[in-house]
């Protein structure tokens, strides 16, 4: 087992490398570099080259690859092009409120659609499985932004029962700001969940298809005894693995929602970075959120190996 | 549930139908089947059409008034800069769905040709492709849009090309997987010792057997490349105004919701209504055929 859980280590790791290779390598797609396409065409020759040497471009990229690299992981992200502010205190404040966002949506819709999904899975075939099964192919086809605006409408406009943006005040209490942030979560909420409802109706059917299943139902266990001592342990495995996919759908949520809401998250201040095209500002706010998104994987792996018997006893 | 009984399937989705009438009709379209295709079709129709039907242009500003419904605009009324709303969701129409249109094209043809080619040559060249494929798909896939734009910067052909680009890993992965069980079938090892060449066995014999499932996937991602593109219109970093998309059109209007105007809504119930009527399009589609895609390609 601890074999098994090294190598998904390593493996997590060579893909962070191989992120970070991509992300810097995004900005050397083009001809010609930062300087001159961030200046524009017109600029004079002398403006150009200032800023190449202001941001080191007149090294080889290997070299300025490394020291991007190195200054990653000792947390030193570099410097912003728009504002020449430090990105780390650009992103402080930020981040916190993302995970905010982001932490009280999974506590709602991770137990709710896997809920949801086993529900569907014990009455597979019933009006109950097919009302949900529509709901989610629905809440699927619907844009997230369509989402947002309708609730907006709703809600705050014809309803005026909750703030349509949401206002982080200082000191404010827990129970208030989940008030003003009840909108964008709701709207996350309902983009996360959908797909996770239907895939752990798969999981759980799909276990509910093997022999032991049927052995059981043969020797007369009662239906909530399958679903709940027989196939829910065995489903565990492609649940947390269901659940930390879905997680990443979260991270593009994040994206459209902040935006929606012109709330003060970090997907929000690189999709103004990418407008502005702050470079350095974009490349680490990718790697944060391509990090996290690496590392749920290998949570959701390791999770997966450490619930399976099959997997933790060999080796 | 009897054959003849096709109304009764509107309000179900037809995913849970059983298995056994799906045999004995096979290609008979139900109701949801048909709903879709006269979305699809008339959605078609005003993209194709569009500056014959709308009413005025894509840009022209037709009053001085905001989100009111006038005399001078169609029966949507005004946007935020007082352009006709109808007249922008039908050209709307057209930028959304062609530019998705050409995207999954791209995706799909290089898709299936390079998985094509990597399950038949095997090898380093599958190692090679697989793991670029792979790599790429290390990404959440918005993120990768972004840092793509925000290192090339944005424009029509930028969007299209980084859409088509991870659409096509996901095109890569089932084709190749797809072909890879086709071609250890014997009538691929009958074709080559016929002497058959790669291209040939590719045409002749692996594309018309994968054929269904690909099709459904054709479906899935068309419906993933506007929701796409519509989604980074909506960021601000897709079609730039005044060019009308349906994403863009929903960032232009938002703050219209809070004085009760929905224009922000529409286009993105046009596009909603878009991708629901592909998804159940697809989603009759599967279960009407007997191949199905493995489960864990789809996403």
């Amino acid at each position: 087992m601890t074999f098994a859980i090294l190598r998904r280590l390593g493996l997590g790791l060579v893909t962070m490398w191989v992120v970070s290779l991509l992300v810097f390598a995004s900005t050397e797609i083009l001809p010609g570099d930062v300087a001159e396409s961030v200046l524009g065409k017109d600029a004079p020759d002398e403006v150009v080259a200032a800023m190449r040497e202001r941001l080191g471009l007149d090294r080889p990229p290997l070299v300025r690859y490394w020291d991007w690299l190195s200054g990653l992981m000792v947390g030193d992200l570099g410097v912003s092009l728009g504002s020449g502010r430090e990105i780390t205190e650009l992103i402080d404040q930020r981040i916190w409120n993302t995970v905010r966002l982001a932490s009280i949506t999974a506590v709602i819709a991770v137990p709710l659609s896997v809920f949801l999904g086993l529900l569907a899975a014990m009455k597979a075939g019933t009006i109950l499985d097919r009302s949900i099964s529509i709901g989610t192919l629905c809440v699927i086809s619907v844009p997230e932004f369509f989402m947002a605006a309708l609730l907006v409408f709703v809600f705050a406009v014809q309803l005026r029962w909750l703030p349509a943006l949401p206002i982080l005040r200082p000191g404010q209490s827990f129970l208030s700001s989940l008030n003003s942030l009840a909108l964008p979560i709701v709207t996350l909420t309902f983009a996360v969940m959908a797909h996770m409802t239907r895939m752990t109706r798969n999981a759980v059917i799909n276990v509910l298809s093997s022999a032991y299943i049927e052995m059981a139902l043969l020797k007369g266990v009662p239906n909530y005894r399958i679903i709940l001592l027989h196939a829910f342990p065995n489903a565990l495995s492609p649940i947390i693995n269901v659940i930390a996919l879905n997680l990443a759908y979260l991270i593009a949520g994040v994206v459209i929602v902040e935006t929606a809401f012109s709330y003060p998250g970090l997907a929000r201040l690189m999709v103004d970075a990418v407008s502005t095209r702050d470079i350095p500002l974009v490349q680490a706010c990718g790697m944060i959120f391509c990090a996290t998104y690496v590392l749920l994987n290998l949570l959701a792996d390791i999770l997966s190996i450490l619930s399976n018997p099959r997997l933790r006893t060999s080796q | 549930m009897s054959t003849g009984n096709t109304d009764s399937t509107i309000s179900m989705a037809p995913s849970e139908e059983s298995n056994g009438k799906a045999k004995t009709d096979n290609l008979r379209l139900t109701m949801t089947a048909w709903i879709a295709i006269a979305i699809l079709s008339f959605w078609l129709f005003v993209a194709v059409f569009a500056p014959l039907l709308a009413p005025h242009g894509e840009g022209e500003m037709v009053s001085m008034e905001s989100f009111k419904v006038v005399e001078e605009a169609s029966f949507l009324g005004t946007d935020y800069l007082g352009r006709d709303v109808l007249s922008r969701i039908i050209y709307g129409a057209r930028m959304t769905l062609g530019l998705a249109l050409i995207a999954t094209l791209l995706s799909f043809s290089t898709g299936i040709v390079l998985g094509f080619v990597a399950a038949i040559s095997k090898g380093w060249v599958d190692q090679a492709l697989s793991r670029t494929v792979d790599a790429i798909m290390a990404f959440p896939s918005i993120m990768l849009a972004l840092i793509i734009i925000g290192g090339v910067g944005t424009s029509l052909t930028v969007v299209v090309f980084t859409v088509a680009m991870i659409d096509a890993t996901r095109v890569y992965r089932l084709s190749r997987a797809l072909a890879l069980d086709a071609s250890v079938m014997d009538y691929v090892n009958v074709a080559e010792a016929r002497g058959e060449g790669v291209m040939w066995i590719m045409l002749h014999e692996i594309l018309p057997n994968t054929i269904v499932p690909l099709a459904a996937e054709f479906g899935i991602r068309y419906t993933f490349a506007i929701l796409f593109i519509s989604s980074l219109s909506f960021l601000g970093l897709g079609v730039q105004p005044p060019g009308a998309d349906w994403g863009v059109m929903v960032k232009e209007n938002l703050q219209g919701l809070l004085y009760g105007a929905p224009a922000a809504l529409l286009p993105a119930f046009c596009i909603t209504t878009v991708s629901v009527a592909v998804n159940l399009l697809v989603d009759w589609f599967l279960h009407r055929s007997s191949t199905m895609i493995p489960g864990e390609l789809m996403e």
